[in-house]
């Protein structure tokens, strides 16, 4: 498999943020495909523990997820990437996904958490379906985004 | 939230009238002021719980009660299965069981001023906690199952803590109805080496002080004075116990539509407690809850220890353990007849009154105590169930102070080492394994704790018994 540089490669308008809720924390992707919107919001997940560019992206996981729709598979997704960072103890912060028909196979790329060097902050219990979305904005972009349990 | 939604039922108690879809209509209790600062999230979601299939009397919001996923935090609803009622994996939540115990060490305030900076590393070194981190010890398939059936039973049958702990914990340690065999291995994997240890987020272990009482007499029986030296546990059943809630809002809100139920909301996804989903999900999040006390049993027993470094001489015997993430069947009267219920507590604590037979004898005569955990530079309090609480919300009250502000304006508002230090200069040491976790649970990102409690006071939820004040403080 070719490694990609999920920086280079991305579009113009690949970007993540969070947004607000009272107890938890939201996390939204937003890319040109939906699949960029998938990888930018797993960024946005990582980044309620840690600081992104403190992760040497150095360890592949695949992950393969099932649902019957869209945004059950986008919840499926970031859930996936909770439980292999909870097993494996490590944190991820590159990630690439391809979509199609409600099957999601991806890789994420991470390393084992170092406390010292990651200063983890908040472990994400689970991924909610409380504001999630997956669709495609009239401006053309995708988005993805759901709250997050911490 | 805005007043004119609401009618005021009394002094503290609001009602909305059922509306739309609503079966019952919806309480929410709090003293004016609460309910003026409350999110309009919490109508929302208070109000779609109130359409649930089978849902009995009404839904009811806590004072702490704020915007969370399908049930508002501070939640609770009861539901009869004869009525076609239904479970909801959300309105348990993802942290089954998550609750909080307090020790009596035995010692006053002067004997862990002594030791405090010794006691702290101990503390900090024993109890494991924060992201990435591992308990001592390490399950097999067996053992998982024992644990998951056993729950702080199968704890103090191992070594950790004392059989006398059982008694003060709800259950007596041990949740009936436990299906390991219903929790998916994915769940066993995330617990494997998770055991005793404390979390991260919201979840702490505090040395405190007894800084006030309020009822002497409930006080006394107890066992708390002014100047007593107090130990508070919060956390919850980890990683299995948030499998368990992903795996089943997974599978409940596939399965709603099956059973002619229309989600408001998918978060609230539901099904019907004599349902083959609704069945497997109770054996599960009973094994849920076994896992959380099975934890809090090890961690008691590893501050135990972590005392016996410096200060021998200390008693830490249980005063209770209450959970404030459960789904529970309970006998409760409803217009005059007994009835077997299934009540969700999201984010609210059991707060049975005087003479409920679940109460160990010894706390028979002034009700279940109440912890409510606050935050690391605030206060927590002890309350007592009450008699009236029992039909006022199926015997539960508030579970903490409950956040204002997100986690993303604290971390944008604060330094951890600003809190460290304002925090040292009032008496309050701070062991974190995390500076940016400090930062974002900020004392100043919740409501007032104190403001949260007076009001269950006053709508007659729980009494006021004592205050709490912080020494210490050990978090993820």
């Amino acid at each position: 498999m070719i490694e990609r540089d999920a920086a280079k490669q991305s579009s113009d308008s690949a970007r993540w943020e969070h947004f607000a809720h009272i107890a938890d924390i939201g996390v939204r992707g937003i890319g040109s495909t939906v699949e960029e919107a998938f990888e930018q919001a797993a960024l946005a997940l990582a980044a309620v523990t840690v600081e992104l560019e403190t992760v040497n992206p150095q360890e592949e996981v695949d992950i393969r997820c099932d649902a019957p729709d869209v945004e059950l598979l986008f919840a499926d997704w970031l859930n996936a990437l909770i439980f292999e960072g909870a097993t494996r103890k490590m944190i991820f912060a590159r990630f690439r996904v391809s979509v199609q028909d409600g099957h999601l196979e991806g890789t994420a790329w991470g390393e084992k958490i170092d406390r010292a060097r990651h200063h983890p902050g908040v472990e994400v219990k689970g991924a909610t379906y409380t504001e999630l979305a997956v669709r495609r904005e009239v401006e053309g972009h995708w988005i993805a985004q759901c709250v997050v349990d911490v | 939230m805005d007043l004119s939604l609401v009618e005021r039922e009394s002094e503290n108690a609001w009602r909305i009238r059922p509306t739309g879809k609503m079966k019952v209509p919806a309480i929410i209790y709090a003293t004016e002021q609460l309910i003026r600062d409350m999110d309009s999230k919490v109508y929302e979601q208070i109000t779609n719980v109130a359409t649930l299939p089978g849902i009995c009397k009404a839904a009811y919001a806590m004072p702490d009660a704020h915007w969370g996923y399908g049930f508002p935090i501070g939640g609770v609803a009861a539901f009869d299965p004869r009525e076609g009622g239904v479970i909801s994996a959300g309105g348990v939540g993802f942290d089954i069981s998550c609750g909080v115990r307090l020790l009596r060490t035995g010692l006053r305030v002067g004997d862990v001023e002594a030791v405090k900076e010794d006691l702290a590393e101990a503390l900090f070194r024993k109890v494991p906690a924060g992201v990435g981190s591992t308990g001592k010890i390490h399950l097999t398939p067996r053992e998982m199952e024992d644990m998951l059936l056993g729950g702080a039973q199968w704890a103090v049958g191992r070594g950790f803590g004392r059989p006398q702990d059982l008694e003060r914990t709800e259950e007596r340690g041990r949740m009936a109805g436990a299906q390991p065999e219903h929790v998916s291995d994915k769940a066993k994997k995330r617990q494997m080496d998770e055991m005793g240890t404390l979390g991260s987020g919201n979840h702490y272990l505090e040395v405190q002080r007894v800084a006030e009482v309020y009822d002497e007499r409930a006080a006394g029986i107890y066992g708390l004075q002014e100047g007593d030296a107090t130990v508070l546990i919060h956390c919850g059943s980890r990683g299995l116990g948030h499998q368990i809630g992903t795996d089943y809002l997974k599978s409940m809100v596939s399965a709603a539509p099956r059973y002619g139920i229309a989600l408001p909301d998918r978060e609230l996804a539901c099904v019907p407690i004599r349902s083959p989903i609704g069945e497997e999900y109770l054996g599960a999040m009973r094994a849920g809850i076994n896992c959380a006390l099975a934890n809090r049993q090890i961690i008691t027993h590893l501050v135990r220890e972590a005392f016996a470094e410096s200060l021998p001489h200390a008693g830490l015997d249980l005063l209770y353990d209450v959970s404030h993430n459960t789904c529970k069947e309970e006998e409760h009267g409803v217009d005059g007849k007994r009835r077997r219920l299934f009540v969700h507590r999201k984010g609210a604590t059991r707060a049975f009154g005087p003479d409920h037979p679940d109460l160990p004898a010894a706390l028979r005569d002034v009700g279940q105590p109440v912890l409510i955990g606050g935050t690391m530079g605030t206060c927590s309090y002890v309350l007592a169930g009450t008699t009236e609480s029992m039909d006022l919300a199926f015997g539960s009250a508030c579970h903490g102070a409950g956040r204002a502000m997100s986690r993303h304006a604290a971390l944008k508002r604060w330094h951890a080492r600003q809190i460290i230090d304002e925090l040292a200069g009032r008496g309050i040491l701070i062991r974190a394994h995390s500076y940016r976790d400090v930062a974002e649970e900020a004392p100043g990102a919740y409501k007032d704790v104190s403001a949260v409690v007076d009001a269950a006071h006053l709508a007659g939820l729980a009494r006021k018994v004592a205050k709490l004040v912080p020494l210490i403080v050990v978090k993820g």
